[in-house]
């Protein structure tokens, strides 16, 4: 199960030679099991403070903790295999390999850990009907609605069964219907599978779905 | 789905780019491996000599000929045993003038039981008389030893031109002037390619008495040596003999005398290896081109695939790996091609080469080069994938 302890992170960019601050000693915990949606003002920091929880950014300075790991010390491989057994990434875009179909594109992260080809694939196909795309298994990216194709992102963030969701906008792309349906999946996965879920939203109809708001402005939490 | 599966699924992703870049290395490989098999053709012009033979030829060059007396004196010389020569006939075909091909005056009498070991008859006419042949001789020639108008000609040759055992075939003399015609008494099949089977021998005594006036002088003259391990004394000797005559001679080996043929052509192998590696190497700068730019288009799944756990070995690896798949694939079809197509050809430039040959060394070369090209060519896109920084890349799809 992961809890996640943000202690005073500050997070600067540099843009040539000026420095931009974009998280400034922000703390923040988030229960194992808790769905946090994220929100505020573009530039705000809610995307950098999504990477640095996900692991695939560092910060300048503080403590990023998840389910007892502090991840800013981690480097490299340990990290890159750290987040494959402990993070699932929904993205906007959904990010799909456009030329593997929806079995192989789940299936992918699999391909990381230890077990035969068989065992991968009776994964995958049971994320993807977890996800109701059981009949769509063989379908490419550009053969599924943009729905469709959220929902084969988020069978492959859940198939090595990770306890943390980290979704990025996962409705920002999808009409009003999909991206309800994209919820109420998220909300399941929260309600029943016990995952821990972070969402970066815009959208204060998707924010409701979550059990707490957070409020971000110009680096620091707000509410 | 392995690691090969991702690698080839990759390569589907935009198969007009991969089919041409694997097409272009094939062509690249292709005329790389012709252009060494050039190369191969004259090392193994060089191979068919003997180096237990000698061959003495005028010291200025070989188009100036010796006295046919020089042969005692030659033969006396301890350590020789048999001694045989020869005379380059030219000539032009009376047909088809460009159809260029060698024919050769030999003293048949000595010149086939020194080369009985290289050639095989496989195909005679019936001799007319007794059917004795002089000692050494392949009884099989009986009757081309009989009849001073007889030749016998190469396989190759004699399939090439569709001729009969007891054809009349002729030619248009160039340097021996007049119409000549030689009947076709037997075919010869070389044991080792590289001796060649494009030519026609015939009488040296026939080309003495019509060309020459029987006072024939000679090309060359090739020793059999009794003794090989003295042939460097020996050389000097039959060289010393003819010090003071108005035709000096110059001895060497076979092998060195066929080098000498291959070293005219000068600095031109050099230029052909450069020239296949100026091919090989604007390959190399296309195909770089090629994986940088398919390396680009997919910077956002690189991206994604290091946030899904990817290491950055495993996608320098996956890069790597599909640069390597076209250019090794590209690579091994264009060398297998230039090896069998150009066999199949034959061509063996009118005889004065051995038939068109590409090693299998230069095969693998080929190979090798193929997959350095591939390692060069994917290393740099393989290099920014593994270095790619995730939240770069994400930030730049978004």
């Amino acid at each position: 199960m992961s809890s996640i302890e943000v202690r005073n992170v500050r997070k600067v960019y540099r843009r040539d030679t000026q420095e931009v601050p974009v998280l400034d000693g922000l703390s923040l915990h988030i229960d194992s099991g808790d769905f946090v949606a994220l929100m505020g003002p573009s530039g705000s920091g809610k995307t950098t403070l999504l990477n640095l929880i996900g692991g695939i950014d560092a910060p300048t300075s503080g403590d990023v903790v998840v389910g007892g790991t502090d991840i800013a010390r981690l480097k490299g491989r340990e990290l890159a295999k750290w987040r494959s057994r402990n993070i699932g990434f929904i993205f906007q875009l959904y990010n799909l390999i456009p030329v593997l179909n929806a079995l192989q594109n789940v299936e992918l992260p699999l391909g990381l850990h230890k077990m035969s080809g068989a065992e991968r694939k009776r994964r995958a196909t049971t994320a993807l009907q977890l996800v109701g795309l059981g009949d769509r298994l063989h379908h490419f990216p550009r053969q599924l609605s943009g729905g469709q194709e959220q929902r084969v992102a988020i069978a492959r963030a859940i198939v090595s069964d990770p306890s943390l969701l980290l979704a990025d906008e996962p409705t920002g792309d999808l009409d009003r219907d999909s991206g309800d349906e994209v919820l109420r999946l998220l909300e399941r996965l929260n309600r029943e599978f016990k995952k821990t879920i972070v969402m970066v939203t815009h959208d204060p109809h998707a924010a409701e779905r979550a059990k707490r708001v957070t409020q971000l402005d110009k680096g620091v939490l707000s509410a | 789905m392995n690691f090969l599966t991702l690698v080839l699924v990759n390569l589907g992703r935009n198969k007009r780019r991969t089919v041409l870049t694997l097409l272009s290395v094939t062509v690249a490989l292709f005329l790389f491996c012709s252009l060494r098999g050039v190369l191969d053709t004259l090392a193994a012009s060089i191979r068919v000599g003997s180096e237990t033979r000698l061959v003495t030829r005028n010291r200025i060059s070989l188009i100036f000929p010796l006295p046919k007396a020089y042969v005692e004196r030659i033969r006396a010389v301890q350590g020789v045993g048999r001694v045989t020569w020869g005379n380059w006939f030219g000539g032009t075909d009376p047909v088809d003038p460009g159809n260029f091909y060698a024919r050769f005056a030999v003293d048949a009498e000595t010149y086939m039981p020194m080369y009985a070991s290289d050639v095989e008859i496989i195909e005679q006419d019936t001799p007319q008389g007794t059917g004795a042949v002089p000692a050494g001789v392949d009884p099989k020639l009986a009757a081309f030893m009989e009849e001073r108008t007889a030749c016998i000609v190469g396989q190759s040759l004699f399939k090439r031109m569709g001729w009969k055992v007891g054809q009349t075939v002729g030619a248009t003399g160039t340097i021996f002037p007049g119409d000549w015609t030689w009947t076709i008494r037997a075919v010869y099949h070389a044991k080792d390619p590289a001796f060649g089977e494009e030519a026609i021998l015939f009488h040296w005594e026939y080309l003495n008495e019509r060309g020459m006036g029987g006072q024939g002088p000679v090309g060359w003259y090739t020793l059999e040596l009794s003794q090989p391990e003295r042939a460097g004394e020996i050389t000097r000797r039959v060289d010393e003999l003819f010090e003071n005559s108005s035709a000096q001679t110059r001895t060497e080996t076979e092998r060195a005398f066929q080098a000498g043929f291959v070293s005219m052509y000068g600095n031109v192998p050099f230029l052909i290896g450069v020239i296949g590696l100026a091919v090989v190497f604007a390959i190399l700068l296309v195909a770089a081109n090629t994986m940088m730019m398919a390396s680009r288009e997919r910077t956002a799944e690189f991206a994604v695939m290091k946030t899904l756990g990817f290491e950055d070995a495993a996608l320098f690896r996956l890069v790597l790996a599909e640069a390597a798949v076209i250019t090794l694939s590209g690579g091994i079809a264009g060398a297998i091609l230039a090896k069998f197509t150009l066999e199949k050809t034959g061509f063996n430039a009118g005889g004065l080469l051995p038939p068109m040959t590409v090693s299998w060394a230069t095969v693998a070369i080929g190979v090798g080069i193929a997959v350095l090209m591939g390692l060069t060519s994917g290393f740099v896109p393989a290099w920014q994938a593994s270095r790619l920084r995730i939240v770069d890349a994400l930030r730049r799809l978004n």
